[in-house]
Parts: structure tokens; sequence; C-alpha cells
């Protein structure tokens, strides 16, 4: 027998929920649902575009019966719950009928609060909530003339731009001096005040309403001023009220809303609550993404999952009146300990204001040019240190370098030719096209589509910029959590964290324990969760080739030709005679077609067929050589100077150093490449300040820098501290390696993560935790025992063989 | 003169992995699935003739190491949107002796 599930409220976040459980247990219960609006699932939040005529109820349906039948889910539309009856685990309807359930989920959502005063009971006062509520307006429309708004907030205006739409003479009644004064602070209220009077709204500003006078129907308002204006039509839009009162009566713990913990469930764990009528630490929300989020987790443990937790969200926000741009997100009010970035242009009509506590933004307010909304809501969600940006910030994304080789001014303003993606070739107009033409809505489906950003990805913020100003959008969904990959819903620190958490030790546990979605994983995820084991389990996981992009299978850098190259570890760059001619003696003997000196200090010999591979390692062997890892998520190189070895302004000697580190830490897997790089004396010729972890030589000792990179988007490192000794350099950079091991991301270079959890999170866990950093140094060098291994000579040697050689050749 | 060919074992390949018969017409990747199927491919890739037989292979597909298409190991056609097909060869397996066709 399967369990019931019985879900309250037909709307938008008790469906969602509905929808992510059938994606991860579509047959584990049975499922009725009961609401009282009279028709399915639709899109509540388009409301405003149906008053305002954009739109057709038809357009916004997001469910239709069918859906319902589809997935066996039996839909009571029309029918209001009364009563939960916990001990019984029954729910009844109004007509008296009752339904058993093992779980229930209460999504209410909320009602429009009416302004208790005199006459708010006649008819044509009315909320902003429902197709009936819209069906009311457009009647009143078509009938009458006037009509008042009570309440200048999203709501409010939305439902006037529609009237006006709709030919009503509308006013709109305010208490407060700005318009939607929780979003915007007042020089951009006074903004979007100007603009929408010129489409013809009047507004009385800090205006209370005191009674609402008529025979049946309301004819006038009264504010308590004195002044009194006729009206046909009030709606009242200004606030909602979560619906707890069903839940109360049966004894559910709620205070403004119904009191969930981090997994949805009440105080009666067999009850969840999601949306607006849920109250989670402390807070209700009034905005779908939030509530999708919530969705997402109820699912996941009604699934019996039990992995994803909700934490609460951040929201932003957009008013949906077309023509008007405006977008606005967390905190914008200033404080003692805020900072606040602005920029004015009235005569363009542009407002944009950031604002920074600790060098992260915790809000934004953005009038007449919002391109840049979504990415300051990234930084803010993400808490990313702004420092660096911090001159530029205001200028938006396209002025950071942020969009590589070609940052240009203005999406729009930009030509169909100009190259987006330097990587693939792919011009604003490809891009533009394959959106429209193929539908395309998220940045992913323009990566599978066009392969704009589907390479080094510097340019995703443009291509995000350009589906914006092609489709434009409704609403702001927040970019919610990323999973790994399109096999499975969660994302690297969830994986991360059930593996260590679940002491899972091989792929295949990994992905049965989280439910993958393909068979095996693809090309994104498994060298993903290869990773992960194996810095989760050093000396234990066994390392699973398979699992590895060719270079780190074979050991050596696979060619544009299908050949090879072979770069010898060359510590610090460090040379002799000796190895040079062993180096040259090989080149001869294999005919090797090419050499070069890399920019990694070393050389690299170019062409070489597969076969070859084994034979050429062990001659470089022989000759006291091994692997350089040229290929590898790993330690890289180390790069020096040559130092006060020679150099006459040199403090330190940087070779030694060098090497040292370098014999320290080669070999390590790591989530991204790693570099290093010393340097004798702060002229810094081995250009240690672009690296991974740089240390740079000065005359009381080292300086250590961390976080540079001198790829696709050039970063300078931030300097972490001053050591003096040999020994805390070591330590330093082992404890730093096995962070960035421990915590970044796969395929996220230390620049990124870096900016990602903010300098002083390392500085706190490098500098001020000593007993913290010690422990990572001596995890570092553990892994360390077992990564030590020159993979040259085990293949030498012949383990793998079957990699290295054709399973046959066939001559006919 | 087309023969089946004898290539050798089911075994000589790892499971999610590949090996390379050469011949005359150049390389062939034979891909060894999960469950055991076998494919065989023309060991180029049709976007710009990468060695498929190199890259890390997944459900019924295996991702080119050169520029990350996806190829069907059945029908040599590239997962949309990209578009190109690798050339099949016929295989079979017999008693775990894979025999392949060119
Ligand atoms: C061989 C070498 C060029 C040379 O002839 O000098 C090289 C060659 C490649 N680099 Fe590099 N890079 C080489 C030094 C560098 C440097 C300079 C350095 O290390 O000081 C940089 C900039 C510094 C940095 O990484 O911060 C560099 C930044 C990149 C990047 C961009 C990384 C980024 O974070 O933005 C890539 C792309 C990637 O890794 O995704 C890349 C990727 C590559 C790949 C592996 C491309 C690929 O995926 O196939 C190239 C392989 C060529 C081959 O056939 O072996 N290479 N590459 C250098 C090898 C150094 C070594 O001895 O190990
Ligand atoms: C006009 C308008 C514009 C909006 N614009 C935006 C926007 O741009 N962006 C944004 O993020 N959000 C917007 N919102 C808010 C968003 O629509 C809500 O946050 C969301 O719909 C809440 O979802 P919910 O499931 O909690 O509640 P609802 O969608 O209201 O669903 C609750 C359902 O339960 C039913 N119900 C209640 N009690 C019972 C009972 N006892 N028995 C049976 N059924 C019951 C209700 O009738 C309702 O159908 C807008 C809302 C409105 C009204
Ligand atoms: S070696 Fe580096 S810079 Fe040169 S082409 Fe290859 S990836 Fe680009
Ligand atoms: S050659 Fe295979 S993807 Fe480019």
């Amino acid at each position: 027998m399967k369990e019931k599930l019985v879900l309250i409220g037909n709307g938008m976040a008790g469906i969602r929920t509905l929808e992510e459980l059938l994606k991860l247990a579509p047959d584990l219960y049975d499922i009725t649902v009961f609401g009282d609006e009279p028709h399915g699932n639709y899109n509540r939040i388009l409301l405003s575009p149906v008053l305002a005529a954009e739109k057709t109820i038809d357009d916004i349906i997001l469910n239709d019966r069918q859906w319902y039948a589809d997935n066996n889910i039996m839909l009571h539309t029309g029918m209001r719950i009364t009563k939960i009856n916990r001990g019984q685990r029954t729910i009844t309807a109004e007509d008296g009928t009752e339904t058993t359930y093992d779980r229930l989920i209460i999504s209410t959502g909320s009602s429009p609060f009416i302004i208790p005063v005199p006459g708010s009971e006649l008819e044509g006062v009315i909320g902003f909530r429902d197709i009936q509520d819209v069906d009311e307006m457009l009647d009143a429309a078509s009938k009458y003339k006037k009509a008042v708004v009570i309440g200048g907030g999203l709501l409010g205006l939305e439902a006037a731009d529609g009237l006006v739409k709709q030919g009503m003479d509308v006013t709109v009644v305010h208490l407060e001096n700005t318009l939607m004064e929780r979003q915007l602070d007042s020089a951009a209220g006074a903004l979007l005040k100007s603009s929408l009077e010129e489409r013809g709204l009047k507004f009385l500003m800090e205006h209370q309403t005191e009674a609402l006078l008529g025979d049946k129907r309301v004819e006038q308002i009264c504010f308590s001023n004195g002044l009194q204006i006729p009206a046909d039509l009030v709606v009242m839009a200004v606030g909602i009220r979560p619906n707890i009162e069903l839940a109360q009566s049966a004894g559910i713990h709620s205070e403004r809303g119904i009191v969930v913990n981090d997994t949805l469930q009440t105080y009666d764990p067999r009850i969840y609550a999601v949306g607006e009528c849920a109250q989670h630490r402390n807070i209700t929300y009034g905005l779908v993404a939030p509530l999708f989020e919530q969705a997402k987790v109820a699912a996941n443990q009604l699934a019996q999952l039990g992995i994803s937790y909700y934490k609460g969200s951040i929201t932003s926000t957009k008013l949906k009146v077309s023509g008007i741009d405006l977008f606005s997100a967390g905190d914008f009010q200033q404080s003692d300990d805020t900072e606040e970035l602005l920029y004015q242009d009235p005569g363009r009509g542009v407002y944009k204001k950031v604002v920074i506590r600790n060098n992260r933004i915790i809000g934004s307010v953005l009038y007449g040019d919002t391109l840049d909304g979504p990415w300051y809501f990234q930084l803010m969600r993400d808490g990313i240190d702004i420092t660096e940006m911090r001159e530029k910030l205001l200028f938006g994304q396209v002025s950071i370098g942020d969009s590589g080789h070609s940052a240009t001014d203005h999406i729009s303003a930009m030509p169909d030719d100009a190259e987006v993606c330097g990587c693939n070739g792919v011009c604003k107009g490809d891009i533009v096209n394959a959106i429209i033409d193929k539908g395309l809505f998220t940045l992913d489906e323009v990566k599978l589509h066009t392969k704009a950003a589907a390479s080094c990805g510097s340019c995703a913020g443009v291509v995000e910029q350009i589906l914006a100003s092609t489709v434009g959008s409704d609403f702001t969904i927040s970019p919610a959590k990323k999973p790994i990959c399109g096999c499975t819903e969660y994302t690297h620190d969830e994986v991360r964290a059930t593996l260590v958490k679940y002491e899972l030790k091989e792929i295949r546990a990994v992905m049965d324990f989280m439910e993958w979605k393909t068979p095996d994983g693809c090309s994104k995820c498994r060298p993903a969760l290869n990773y992960y084991l194996l810095c989760a389990w050093p000396g234990e996981y066994v390392d699973d080739a398979r699992s590895r992009f060719i270079n780190e299978r074979v050991h050596a850098n696979i060619q544009k030709d299908g050949t090879y190259s072979v770069i010898p570890q060359m510590k610090g760059g460090m040379t002799n005679a000796a190895e040079l001619r062993a180096i040259a003696d090989i080149a001869d003997k294999y005919a090797v077609p090419e050499m070069k000196v890399t920019g990694g200090q070393r050389i690299d010999l170019f062409g070489l067929k597969k076969e070859q591979l084994p034979a050429i390692w062990a001659d470089l062997n022989a000759a006291g050589m091994i692997s350089g890892h040229a290929y590898g998520k790993s330690l890289r190189t180390v790069k020096s100077c040559i130092g006060s070895r020679w150099c006459r302004f040199g403090t330190q000697d940087s070779v030694t150093m060098a090497v040292k580190l370098e014999e320290m830490s080669w070999g390590s897997w790591t989530p991204h490449k790693f570099k290093m790089a010393v340097s004798g004396c702060p002229r810094n010729c081995a250009e240690a300040t672009i690296k991974d972890l740089g240390v740079v030589g000065i005359d009381s000792g080292w300086e250590l820098h961390i976080g540079g990179n001198g790829g696709i988007k050039v970063r300078a490192t931030d300097l972490l501290c001053k050591v003096q000794t040999e020994a805390e350099v070591l330590e330093y950079a082992a404890a730093f390696m096995q962070l960035y091991r421990e915590e970044a991301h796969y395929l996220d270079r230390t620049a990124p993560w870096i900016e990602r959890v903010g300098l002083t999170y390392i500085k706190q866990c490098l500098i001020e935790d000593g007993d913290g950093r010690k422990r990572l140094a001596e995890r570092f060098l553990l892994s360390q025992k077992y990564a030590q291994i020159d993979p040259w000579r085990a293949r030498a040697e012949g383990k793998e063989a079957h990699e290295f050689a054709p399973m046959i050749e066939v001559v006919d | 003169m087309s023969d089946w060919i004898e290539i050798g074992h089911i075994d000589d390949i790892p499971r999610l992995g590949s090996r390379v018969v050469k011949s005359k017409a150049g390389d062939i990747a034979i891909f060894r699935t999960a469950q055991d199927k076998i494919h065989a491919l023309l060991d180029k890739c049709p976007h710009k003739g990468g060695p498929l037989s190199q890259g890390i292979v997944h459900g019924d597909q295996v991702t080119c190491p050169l520029h990350d298409w996806k190829i069907q190991l059945a029908s040599g056609e590239a997962v949309a949107p990209d578009e190109g097909c690798a050339r099949t060869y016929r295989v079979r397996v017999k008693a775990g002796t894979i025999f392949l066709m060119l």
C-alpha cells in the first residue's frame, strides 16, 4: 500500500513541491490535492500582465487538469478544507467529506489584508490576489471610470498600471512619502513616481484612508485629512496575511506564519508547510523564488532522501510594469556600518545604488538601467568580497573585464557581428538568433546551442545579458543553487558534505545514495566525484581511471592531432648538463618532432605517439627525471628566479625555496591546476604575484601571496602574510593547498574560489587559527604520502599497459 | 570482401573504457559500456577528428577529449545540438570474444 500524501492549497508553492517530488520519486505516494479556487494551477505572478491585457488567462495556466490526470493526482477544485484532525490523520472539506493522510502539505498561501475601515465590506472593494479579483477589475473597468488603489507597493502599482491600461482613471493612495519604500530608497522612488505619472497615474502620498462611502457599491473614499474623492472601484494592496487559521485550529504552532524547520516540517512531523503560509527562521516570504527553493527541499524530504535543507533565501524584486526598469535586492537603508556607492544620471533617468558592509554587497537599488541587477544579486548572494572591483562596480560587469577580450559598453548598442565568445568565435547576432529561433531561456541552453561561453566561460556574463535583453524577463527567479551537472540535483558542496558524512567511498556508492539521474554520470560529474573521493579518503579511495580526463588518465597532454606531449619535472626551473643531454638523447632516439621551453620553466617534447610514452618515460626515469604533472588538476610547477645565489639584488635563496616547495607538493591532486612561484626579491622576476601561491623574498623573510591567476582573467594575488623561516613558508603552503583541496569546487582555480569565500575567511583559517593551520598542513602531508608516486615509473613498469597498446593491428 | 575478424576478448577493454584497433582504414575505437555492450566507431570525431577512443564513456555515449562533443556509441551521431556522425562498424560478441566487420 502506498502512503497517502495530501496537499491543501492548489497554488504555486504546493504544486511546485509535487512537481519536484514526482521528479525524484514518481510512485511513492497516492496524491490528493484540494484547492478552493475553481481552476487548475496557474502562475499567480502573471495576473498583472493579464490585467494589463498583455496576457490571457490561458497563457498563465501552469498545469491543466490533464497534468493531474497524467500523474495520477486526484484533484478537488473549488473545495475548501475546514479542519485537520491530527489524531485520526484526516482532513475535512467544507462539504463534510473526510480524507485520510499519512503525510500532509499545507500550502494555503496568503490573503490580501483588507483595512478594517467603515465601508470595507461594500461592493467594489477588493484585494488583488486571484483570477476572481482580476475578473472583477475587468468588469469594473468596463462599467465605471474611477478607481482607487490603496497601497503604493509592488502589487498596488501593478494593479494601478493595469487599470490605467483598461481605461480607468486611477489614483494610488499611499501612506508613506516614497513608493515601494520596502524596496526603494526615496531617490529611486521619486524617479519611479514621475515615470508612472507620465503614464497617467495619479498619486496621493501620505494619505490615510478613513472610510469608504456608498450605498451598496462604493462611491467615495475619505481620508483622515478630510479630503474625499469619488471611487467606483477600490483595490486594497496594502499587504498580505499568511493563511494560518486552518493550521492554528488544528493546534499546529503558528506565529505570523506556520512555523517550520529547515526540512519544512511543522511541529507535527507528518505535516509540512511551504509557501507564503510558512514561517521559516522568523521570515515569511511573499515572492516565488524562495517558495520554489522551499518546494525543492520539501520534495527531497518527502522523497525520503533527506539530503537537502532549506536555509532561507535572499530575494530580489523587479516591477512588472512594461517600460519601467527597476531592480532591488537586499538591504538598502543606510546604517552605521554600511557604505553606499551611488551613481546618478537624472538626464538619462538612471539611478544605481549599491550598499556595502564589510566589503560585501548587502543590497542594491537600480532604476533605469537594471542590466547589472542579476550580477549584483549574485555577488550579494555568494557573499563575494568586492574590494578589488569596488572602483568599477557601478559601471557594471562589463567594466571589470569579466567579459574577457570582448568588453563592450552596452549590450543593446553592441553590433550583431561583435564577437562575444572569443573561444568559439560566436557573435552577438548568432546568439540572438539562436535565442529567438530555438526559444532558449537559460545560459545552459545558449551554451549548448551556440557554444558561446561553453569553453573558458569568461563571456558568460555578457551572454546572460544578451539573453536578458532578448527575451526580457517577467520576474527574476533567483539563480538558485547550481547542480554539478544535469545528472544530479545536488551542488558541489552538497555532494562533498554527503560523501563525507555518510562515508561513501566509491563513485557508484555516491551515485546510488544521491540518486543520480543517469546510469554512470557524465564527463562533468565523474571527474568531480573522483576528485572529491580522493581528497576525502586519501590512501583508501581507489582512483577511477575511467573517470579521469584523458590527460590525467595517461599522464601526458593530448594534442590537437591526437599525439601527446611530455614534460618532465624540473624543480624550480633548475637543470644541468646531464639532464639536458639525457633529454636531447631521448629526443633523438624517439625522433621527437618538436621541443619547446614552456611558460612553466621546463622542457616540452611534442608530437609523441601514445604507444611510445611508456618507453620514453622509462628512459627519462633512468636519467633521474619524473613526471612534471603538466597535464593534471594538480600541482604544476614552482617557478623561480635565480635569487640571492647570483643576483645582485637578491635577498633570499628563491631557488632552494622553490625546490623545497616542489618537493613537498608535487603529485598532489587539486580542484584545478595549482601553480607556485618564488621570487628572491620584490622585483619579482618569477611573476609570483599571479600564481595560486606566490612567495616573495624580503629582507626579513618571505611574503606569502595567494589567489593569483595569469590566465583568462588576470588576477593579482592577495597578500596573506609575512613569515620569517623556511619551515613557516612550507607549513603555510601546505595548509593553504589543503584548504583549497578540501573546500573549493572542482574546476575552480584559487582565484575565483578566494573571490567567493573572501580573503578574510582564508586568513581566519590560516592565520588566526594557528592550530587549524597545523592540522590542515598535517592532512596535506598525510595525503602526499599516497600521492607522491611517479605515475610514469609505474606505467613504464607495465601498469595499465592496455592504455598504451592497440588492441590489435589488423593487416589484410 | 567483408569478414568477421576476431579482435580480442571483452576483458581486454575496461568497463567504461575503450581500445584501438589499427587497420588500413585508420584507427577504430572499440568501446565497452557499463552494461558490457560493445560498440565500434572510426576513431575520428565528426567535429575536428579528435580520437574518440580517448574520451570519457558514460551511458551509451562518449565525450570527445578535444572539445567535449558527445557522440552516441551505437549510431555514431553527435548529440544535439552538435551535428555530425562518426562512422560505425559492426561488432559481435560470442562467448566473450569480440568480432569486428571492416
Ligand atoms: C605548454 C604550455 C605553453 C608553453 O608552451 O609554454 C601550456 C600549454 C597549455 N595550457 Fe597553459 N600552458 C603553459 C603555461 C601556462 C601559463 C604560464 C605559467 O604557468 O606561468 C598560464 C597562465 C598562468 C595561470 O595558469 O594562471 C597558462 C594558462 C592556461 C589556461 C588558463 C587558466 C586560467 O585559470 O585561466 C588554460 C586553460 C585551462 O586550464 O582551462 C591552459 C591550458 C593549457 C593546455 C593544457 C590546453 C589544453 O587543455 O590542452 C595547453 C596544453 C598544451 C600542450 O599540448 O601541452 N593554460 N598556461 C605551458 C606549460 C607550463 C608547464 O611547464 O607546465
Ligand atoms: C498580482 C500578483 C503579482 C505577483 N507578482 C510577483 C512577482 O512578480 N514575483 C514574485 O516572485 N511573486 C509575485 N507575486 C507573489 C506570488 O504570486 C506568491 O508569492 C505565490 O503565488 C505564493 O504561492 P503559495 O503557493 O504560497 O500561495 P498561492 O499561490 O496563493 O496558493 C495557495 C492556494 O491555496 C488555496 N487555499 C487557501 N486556503 C485553502 C483551504 N483551506 N483549502 C483549500 N485551498 C486553500 C488558495 O486559494 C490558493 O489557491 C505576485 C502575487 C500577485 C497576487
Ligand atoms: S598553449 Fe595555451 S595559450 Fe597557447 S593555444 Fe594552447 S591554451 Fe592557448
Ligand atoms: S574534435 Fe571532438 S569535439 Fe572537437
